[in-house]
């Protein structure tokens, strides 16, 4: 049965105080500077007391149930423990028409809402696409990047810089945009080939960086902070499109996107390449002494990760139609990585859901667009505690012999 | 038997700064032969299979690997991917699979530097990927069996037990179609059962043509498995020579077995 001890209500209390006491300043003291008066909000620190305690406790609880269900699940030898998405997924008479109702609705989505939600859901699957093309490098590969927004940069820039100068179309420019980005991987991959976990991120940190000061410095080359615009939006066979019809157009054309990237990561992921991506996450010395050879892997890890965030981003300035360099900071590249952690290592509709979650909770909750950071924080670390292998775990594919003689 | 050496080490040694970890090695290993190299602990053992299996260049030396009816590969300074594509390829003291993997992808890892298909051919899915993915799976498979872990297939390798992970690490490496199969303690921290299982194993892969040198601590294993014995100490080679000349020799019993020991 749960109990509550006396241990679990002094450490609520103790954890009541020290919320109590981290929050004072701001949940307390309030300056009101024309009148110089300081407005001292004594019940906030109430009900950071109070929800502090019950949060604390509710914890504790939720422990003892967890570990109970554990210590029993351990007692049932045997049944091992299979997770809420593959059940889903091996239930076709649930999953089918889940998905078709899914389908459906992102098809059919620009008829029933305003162009407003169209906009927004696109920025959302764009954002799916940056997921899970950071996925194949954090998730599947296991190498920590935190500068992956500077490929979307590259992508967004070789697109607005071929337009502004050689008046080159976004379809041109699409693959091209791939392909830079996938080079600067390539570049990036090099030096940081010998690093791991830490200090590869710090690389990886420090080279986003550096694509967004010389973007905002180089003024020559990128117009600086000014930024490009009149970028050409993507064209439809030389058809003049009124403004409804251009975003309806985009919408389509990211949901084309997004497929094709699903179709091609869960390809890859199920390859020859795809395992060894696997497996380089795993153990890389084995990896190394089975055959595989790290430096092509890790590179190959790099420019298929970053090809995407390109891709994408000839996306993004088509689709704004004017970029600047403040769009690539590296609040981006948490975000990206926020997609892919909430949304579980490695799947892809993990993925999904968590850019969707990470990018339309925030337009539609704009009225509490304050504590929007506080409330990010919280979602990440209760991750961590309850669920760290993301929304949705990563699950194995499985393999049928083609003389099926094994059991 | 074929006398033909298949793996010929010689003079090889290995400098940590200013410490000799191995010192003017010389091996010879006898195509379709289960050799095994013991030592007390720290000889430099594990150091040898490292320098052998390319994680670390030796100081000075030659390591040559003759694959039959071929001319023989200095493996020096060769990186490890390199050396397994040669055709050696190892267990580990410790375990390494990939635990979050399944037992048959564990085993399809293995077949990657014996098979082609790249990022192309993985989106497209050609008959020829297609082909060579059927018959990876079905190589891995049979290894499965041949080493009793088909039935698991599909399990994530961190949920086997102990001995099945070492079985399986070992159809792991069979899957990268060694000449010469090298196994870092195979029995450590096996039961008598397991042990005995590991034993047939071992002799089944041998009498499918592999060569194999085993370092192993277990002396029943040692003696009845193998043909042919080294013995180092302090990185330099002591003795060698078949199970009963090693047995009885009176500087290994010094330097490894200590006096009083007397094997059953």
């Amino acid at each position: 049965m749960n109990v509550i001890t006396i241990k679990n209500f002094r450490n609520a209390l103790v954890t009541a105080l020290w919320f109590m006491f981290l929050t004072f300043p701001i949940m307390v003291i309030k300056v009101n500077t024309t009148e110089n008066l300081i407005v001292w909000r004594w019940h906030n620190l109430l009900y950071v007391g109070a929800t502090a305690f019950t949060a604390s406790l509710l914890t504790a609880l939720y422990r003892q149930y967890r570990d109970r269900k554990r210590s029993q699940q351990q007692q049932e030898e045997g049944t091992s423990r299979v997770s809420w998405n593959e059940r889903f997924f091996n239930t076709p008479a649930i999953a089918r028409p889940v998905c078709a109702l899914g389908a459906l609705f992102f098809l059919v989505f620009p008829l029933l809402f305003s162009t407003y939600q169209v906009n927004i859901m696109t920025t959302a699957l764009m954002y799916v696409v940056l997921g899970l093309g950071l996925n194949i490098v954090v998730g599947v590969a296991g190498l920590l990047n935190l500068g992956y927004v500077a490929f979307y940069a590259v992508g967004a820039y070789t697109y607005a810089l071929l337009n502004m100068h050689y008046g080159v179309g976004f379809w041109v420019a699409l693959p091209l945009g791939g392909i830079m980005a996938a080079l600067f991987g390539i570049l990036l991959g090099f030096p940081v080939l010998r690093l791991r976990g830490d200090y590869l991120a710090i690389v990886t940190l420090g080279f986003g960086e550096i694509i967004l000061l010389v973007l905002k410095n180089w003024s020559e080359f990128s117009q600086g902070p000014g930024g490009i615009s009149n970028i050409s939006r993507p064209g439809l066979f030389n058809i003049q499109l009124s403004m409804e019809a251009t975003l309806n157009y985009q919408y389509y054309l990211t949901i084309a996107m997004v497929l094709l990237t699903i179709f091609v990561i869960n390809r890859l992921q199920n390859s020859r390449i795809g395992r060894a991506l696997f497996a380089l996450r795993e153990d890389e010395i084995a990896c190394q002494a089975m055959g595989i050879d790290k430096t092509t892997i890790k590179l190959t890890a790099f420019a298929l990760g970053a090809t995407w965030a390109g891709l994408a981003g000839v996306f993004f300035a088509a689709k704004n139609a004017y970029i600047n360099p403040d769009s690539f900071t590296f609040l981006e590249s948490a975000m990206i990585l926020c997609i892919v952690v909430l949304g579980g290592m490695g799947s892809i509709l993990g993925v999904i859901i968590g850019a969707l979650v990470l990018i339309l909770l925030p337009e539609y909750l704009r009225a509490f667009s304050d504590y929007r950071m506080l409330a990010f924080g919280a979602i990440l670390v209760s991750m961590m505690i309850f669920r760290p292998q993301g929304i949705v775990a990563n699950i194995r594919q499985s393999y049928r012999s083609s003389k099926d003689g094994a059991p | 038997m074929n006398m033909e050496p298949i793996l010929s080490v010689r003079g090889l040694c290995m400098d940590f700064g200013g410490i000799r970890a191995l010192d003017k090695l010389d091996l010879r290993i006898r195509a379709g032969e289960i050799a095994a190299l013991i030592g007390p602990n720290g000889a430099g053992k594990t150091t040898f299979f490292n320098c052998l299996t390319g994680i670390y260049t030796p100081t000075a030396g030659e390591l040559l690997l003759a694959p039959p009816g071929q001319p023989s590969r200095r493996l020096n300074g060769l990186k490890p991917n390199r050396v397994t594509e040669a055709g050696l390829a190892r267990t580990f003291q410790n375990i390494r699979l990939f635990p979050g993997m399944t037992v048959l992808e564990n085993v399809l890892i293995g077949r990657h530097c014996r098979t082609k298909a790249k990022i192309l051919g993985a989106i497209l899915r050609d008959p020829r990927t297609r082909r060579e993915e059927r018959e990876n799976v079905d190589i891995g498979m049979a290894l499965l069996k041949k080493v009793g872990l088909a039935h698991m297939a599909d399990e994530v390798a961190k949920n086997l037990p102990y001995g099945a992970q070492r079985r399986l690490e070992i159809a792991r490496a069979l899957a990268t179609e060694p000449l010469l199969l090298l196994l870092d303690e195979p029995a450590a921290g096996m039961n008598p059962q397991e042990t005995q299982e590991l034993i047939s194993l071992i002799r089944s892969i041998r009498a499918e043509g592999l060569s194999i040198l085993l370092i192993e601590h277990d002396m029943k294993l040692v003696m009845s498995l193998s043909d042919y014995i080294f013995v180092v100490d302090y990185g330099r080679k002591i003795a060698e020579g078949v199970p009963e000349e090693v047995r009885i020799n009176p500087v290994v019993i010094k330097a490894y077995l200590g006096e009083e020991v007397d094997y059953a």
